[in-house]
């Protein structure tokens, strides 16, 4: 890739913080996007440039966002009981963002989780999100759209965020 | 539409809003961490000038790139990704010094730039003539023909004009100093009214 990094930090950022958010939590999603652009920086100058930018992020991200979650669950949980490491802790996230959303994100099972991150925040599509979560294609676009269908009754009931 | 965008449509909540303030909070962090890593190869800044806004931008090695407002940074920051690296992030902390010895040559208050400068985008005799400007003392001025004689190629007048016009780093390696034969102040990359402009800051001054 022969553009600039900075433009694909200033045009994806966002995406993949909303992605990080949705995978690690709010609390774990700063460490995820830091990891994510820094092994896209080391990657960039070797990045076929015919590659389809966001998509790749989005992948990196998703990978990035496992891997602090997994670290965390080690430490905080050094004995043999691990519970599910894809779920996000969220009781120690700090006030001011949309904690309403990403609360009730938080709260889907994680296949579903992960399939609305990567379909309707991150924008692949469900062959590729399904290539990420294992399983066939259908069954990623059932996930997402039942966590989407779980959103919708349960995001926005609490304190007004976007009600 | 088929029902799945209609179905991200309606939850259309879900692209929340990203404060700006945290992402410039998360590009700061990594920012540091790439430099940490030896991942930032070209670091860019914009400042405000009188001569208009100025593109600066360095490599780990010095400045590599002052680029006038008319050059079209856009332009300039994709021939630094080509040319030197991709690797290129929005990092001013890293161009602070340039940016405070900028400012005091705009005030007046500098004669000279002490910032290191990387020439890694000039070969040859470009490099050689860039080289020899800073000979050509502040509030002075020289003839292409005087600077090519001075890089021991007296013919080469021709050839002095295009590197000074090819100067990667205008104003810390002052080409804006090589005028005309005839005292006309003649090209240059920052537009012929940000030579005269140069040229009259350094008369005043140099007073």
């Amino acid at each position: 890739m022969d553009e600039p990094f900075e433009t694909a930090v200033a045009r994806h950022g966002p995406t993949v913080l909303r992605v990080c958010r949705a995978i690690a939590g709010p609390a774990d999603a700063d460490d995820a996007w830091s990891e994510t652009f820094l092994a896209a920086l080391r990657a960039w100058p070797a990045l076929d440039s015919a590659t389809n930018v966001e998509a790749w992020l989005v992948t990196v991200a998703h990978r990035k966002a496992i891997d602090v979650l997994r670290s965390r669950a080690r430490r905080a949980a050094p004995v043999a009981e691990v519970p599910d490491a894809g779920r996000p802790l969220v009781g120690v996230v700090d006030g001011g963002r949309d904690l309403d959303l990403w609360r009730a994100v938080a709260a889907l099972p994680t296949k579903q989780r992960h399939c609305v991150a990567l379909h309707h925040l991150g924008g692949l599509p469900y062959d590729e999100v399904a290539a990420l979560v294992g399983g066939s294609t259908a069954a990623a676009r059932r996930a997402g759209a039942d966590g989407i269908a779980t959103l919708r009754r349960t995001y926005g009931t609490s304190e007004g965020v976007g009600a | 539409m088929n029902p799945v965008d209609a179905k991200q449509n309606e939850l259309g909540e879900l692209d929340v809003p990203v404060d700006d303030t945290e992402l410039a909070s998360l590009h700061a962090t990594l920012v540091r961490r790439a430099q940490a890593e030896d991942l930032l190869d070209v670091a860019y800044r914009t400042v405000d000038a009188p001569v208009g806004p100025l593109l600066l931008a360095a490599t780990p090695a010095g400045l590599v790139r002052v680029a006038f407002e008319v050059q079209d940074h856009d332009q300039v920051l994709a021939e630094l990704a080509t040319r030197v690296s991709p690797r290129v992030l929005h990092a001013p902390a890293v161009l602070d010094p340039v940016a405070r010895e900028l400012d005091e040559y705009f005030a007046g208050r500098r004669r000279t730039f002490d910032v290191p400068v990387d020439l890694r985008l000039l070969r040859g005799f470009r490099h050689t003539v860039v080289e020899h400007l800073p000979e050509i003392a502040y509030g002075r001025t020289a003839s292409y023909a005087t600077v090519a004689a001075a890089t021991g190629r007296p013919r080469a007048v021709r050839a002095v004009g295009t590197a000074c016009a090819l100067n990667p780093v205008p104003i810390v390696l002052p080409c804006h100093r090589v005028v005309r034969s005839d005292g006309a102040p003649g090209q240059y990359a920052g537009g012929a009214a940000a030579k005269v402009a140069l040229l009259e800051l350094e008369s005043r001054v140099g007073e």
